[in-house]
């Protein structure tokens, strides 16, 4: 079953464009012999799921064990086309093995589950699942899943390829082609699937944010020509898939280190990795990843609190090296700013754009960024200096701009935009009463109001969980806030009143330790990359995700997962980076809760991200998809629902 | 009894499990998976769903009658067995799973108790039942028939 099949079912995907090399007799059996691999600790429908794959012409695999399915897969790495696996399993958190399988070998990865609430649907889509399969699972929802491996092969053809590679002549032409036929995909997405999950609607779109495993391996797909491992034949065209090793990824982390989680560019990263064969694009796609880790992780938070207070307080360069951009509310996320600071955050009010600046540089000497009366009141006068704010900005623009000594005011209104740091540091000094009322931003509101759910529980310690962890209930709350607030940085901050409703309701569902690791996390990406946020539909993708994803958590002991995260995203960056490269290990370690896990380093990840912008799409598909429920109605989305889902 | 009748009897029970609700379409889609190179195929799944669950119901009454019920280990047996009897088309198990789990949520357990009552009961039942029936189905076969494949007219 694992036998490399020349170019059967792997690497096929362009069966239209029929030039796989030596692949005709191929192209005409696929979608037969694609190899899948089952992940499902329910023995029962592991054999029906067996059965049916078998029907539909499929090498199947199957395990019962996550672990078992994580080790087959990285024994042979390019043994398997697809990964189907269930989502509640007892050794590992399907996501989490989701999330493994996207980052180590960037395979689609369907999701599948009795539980067909929408949060966990979500969960699955923030995840980067492909699709997500509601038990009982049919014949004629397997038939189709070979579409996933053919999308993801042709996204990643198409992708053009600046660095070497030996596959060029092959992958030149195949890439014109496959870029026709993406743009005609593209074009046609919404009928070019069957699986329901709108997610798949947009490829260009959703290539870059579905999941980051289909970005990374869209670009590096193209570096690494055809991801056909199995065939050797190939033609010297047939670039290797890049492996993460151990070593590899540690040399990464380095890197990325040295540059600065936020400065970190993959041109720099490369330049300082300094590998033979490593592409931009490889490291492009595994930045963006490890940014999904490292969100998870929740890292941020201490590291980053330090940072951002100093930064926010003092206006400074911001000490810390991760997240220069967090602002007040990140802070408070971190669960580390200072009671004072937030009160200067608080105090200077949201009313002058000064009031953005902390102490140092800041005028109003408040870190909270926006008061969150006065962020909810919209002031439009703010909420222009807002718009003025270079909504081309990089991330990077913006941090070093921040980092000059304090933001400036457009930079902070920006950061209030992103709204995360800006709401906590309200949060937590003022009382619940305010806080709710401060659920009125729209635009940071989405950030914000998580984070005020939960911080409201707490003193003005903790809050940085409180964006994560939301409650269920809340979490999709939140999470649409936060989409929206994306969105509605994209669109111009669009005045909308999030629902202001969950943000009381999450403070007071806030759980207090597991949120702040989580929310440290998210709150440093959010504020680092407030810029990024804004401007970056990945990013909100991925905030979106550690949102959701914390928001699901609560299912599974979320706080036990929190808190023993939190305490090992505590630790400093360069630990976080460590937690890193230990990689997965790390990371199943961590969360043995499952869920919990899984979202912190969500977090992590996307508060280092800040690379990916020019995704508005994406995160007005992704928002949408999650802006069911109150927020929906604020926001004009025009695409997903999430009722839109199919699952 | 001739053949036929044997045949007839089997379509009209099976007939009469669908009508009842005891089992639904999934079970159709399980039947036709079932082929000449697999031809135990019903009976082997359904085995392996009775095994499994009798272990799940196993536990689930252990943990329920602890002193303390810890409910985050109650649902995800709970939701397991949603999911195996969902997959085989014992709808009735899986309805009061779905009921099972609302209490599991509220963590009440005396509805818990009650519910998995309830899943019990579907349970036997519906295993009851497909013993049953997969005697008629040996019976056919053993005189030489076949299974008639279900008509969905009903």
């Amino acid at each position: 079953m694992m036998n490399p099949l020349n170019g059967r079912g792997g690497g096929l995907g362009g069966s239209s464009s029929g030039k796989n090399q030596g692949g005709e007799s191929v192209v005409e059996m696929f979608p037969s012999g694609l190899r899948v691999l089952v992940v499902d600790d329910d023995p029962t429908c592991l054999v029906i799921l067996e059965k049916m794959l078998r029907t539909c012409l499929y090498e199947v695999t199957k395990c019962n064990r996550a672990e078992m399915a994580l080790s087959l897969l990285r024994k042979n790495k390019h043994g398997f086309d697809i990964v189907i696996s269930d989502v509640h399993m007892p050794d590992m958190d399907g996501f989490k093995l989701l999330e493994h399988v996207g980052l180590e070998m960037d395979l689609p990865v369907i999701m599948m589950s009795a539980d067909d609430s929408k949060s966990v649907v979500l969960k699955g889509v923030t995840h980067g699942a492909v699709d997500y399969l509601i038990k009982p699972v049919r014949m004629e929802a397997l038939k189709n899943i070979w579409q996933h491996v053919v999308r993801k092969r042709r996204i990643e053809w198409s992708m053009p390829t600046t660095t070497h590679s030996g596959s060029v002549e092959e992958t030149t032409g195949e890439r014109q082609q496959q870029q026709q036929q993406q743009q005609r995909e593209a074009v046609s997405a919404d009928d070019d699937d069957n699986n329901s999950s709108s997610v798949n609607e947009g490829n260009n779109n959703n290539n870059n944010w579905r999941s980051s495993s289909g970005s990374s391996s869209r670009k590096r797909k193209d570096e690494e020509g055809e991801e056909q491992g199995d065939e050797e034949d190939a033609s010297n065209l047939k670039k290797p898939r890049v492996v993460w090793s151990v070593e590899l990824h540690q040399q990464f982390v380095a890197a990325v280190n040295q540059l600065g989680v936020e400065k970190a560019v993959p041109k720099k990263i490369l330049e300082l990795m300094n590998v033979p064969g490593l592409t931009r694009e490889n490291v492009a796609s595994h930045l963006q990843k490890y940014r999904i880790y490292l969100r998870r992780l929740g890292g941020v938070s201490q590291h980053h609190q330090g940072s951002l207070n100093n930064s926010f307080m003092t206006g400074q360069d911001a000490s810390f090296g991760s997240l220069p951009t967090l602002n007040a509310f990140d802070l408070q996320a971190l669960g580390q700013l200072p009671a004072q600071s937030l009160a200067q955050l608080q105090a200077s009010g949201l009313t002058r754009p000064a009031a953005l600046v902390s102490k140092p540089g800041f005028p109003g000497g408040s870190t909270t960024i926006v008061d969150e009366r006065s962020i909810f009141s919209f002031d439009n006068s703010k909420m222009n200096l807002l718009h003025g704010v270079p909504t081309g900005m990089e991330p990077r623009q913006l941090a070093g701009l921040q980092q000059q000594h304090g933001m400036t005011i457009q930079q902070q209104i920006a950061a209030v935009r992103a709204g995360h740091s800006l709401r906590r540091p309200q949060q937590q000094t003022f009382s619940r009463p305010q806080q709710s009322s401060s659920i009125r931003q729209p635009m940071l509101p989405n950030r914000v109001s998580e984070i005020s759910g939960f911080s409201s529980g707490r003193s003005s310690s903790i809050p940085e969980s409180s964006s994560r962890v939301l409650p269920t209930s809340y979490a999709n709350l939140s999470t649409q806030q936060q989409s929206l607030a994306f969105s509605n940085f994209q669109q111009e901050l669009p005045v909308n009143s999030f629902p202001l409703a969950s943000a009381p309701g999450l403070l007071s569902l806030r759980k207090p330790h597991s949120s702040a690791s989580e929310v440290n996390s998210s709150e440093a990406g959010f504020t680092t990359s407030s810029y990024d946020m804004l401007f970056s539909s990945r990013q909100n993708d991925w905030d979106l995700r550690s949102m959701l994803s914390s928001s699901h958590q609560d299912a599974f002991s979320n706080s036990e997962a929190y808190s023993s995260s939190r305490n090992n995203n505590n630790t400093s960056r360069n630990q976080q980076q460590q937690q890193q490269q230990q990689g997965m290990v790390s990371h199943h370690q961590v969360y043995g809760n499952g869920g919990g896990s899984s979202l912190k380093v969500k977090s992590e990840t996307m508060a280092f991200h800040e690379q990916y912008s020019n995704q508005e799409d994406l995160m007005s598909a992704l928002l949408k998809q999650e802006g069911i429920g109150p927020v929906d109605t604020e926001f004009d989305f025009d695409a997903y629902s999430i009722d839109d889902i199919p699952v | 009894m001739e053949l036929v009748q044997m045949q007839k009897s089997l379509q009209d029970y099976t007939k009469s499990l669908f009508l009842e609700g005891v089992l639904d379409s999934q079970f159709l889609q399980l039947q036709q998976l079932q082929d000449e190179s697999n031809p135990d195929f019903v009976s082997q799944v359904v085995t392996l769903f009775f095994q499994d669950s009798d272990r799940i119901l196993n536990d689930l009454s252990l943990s329920l009658d602890q002193q303390v019920v810890d409910f985050k280990k109650v649902d995800p047996h709970v939701h397991q067995l949603k999911g195996s009897s969902s997959s085989i088309g014992a709808q009735r198990v899986k309805n009061a799973c779905v009921v099972f789990r609302t209490f599991c949520e509220q963590q009440n357990v005396e509805g818990c108790h009650r519910c998995l009552q309830q899943v019990k009961q579907e349970y036997y039942l519906v295993k009851n039942r497909l013993e049953t029936l997969f005697k008629l189905e040996q019976q056919i076969v053993a005189s030489g028939g076949v299974i008639p494949a279900m008509e969905l007219g009903f």
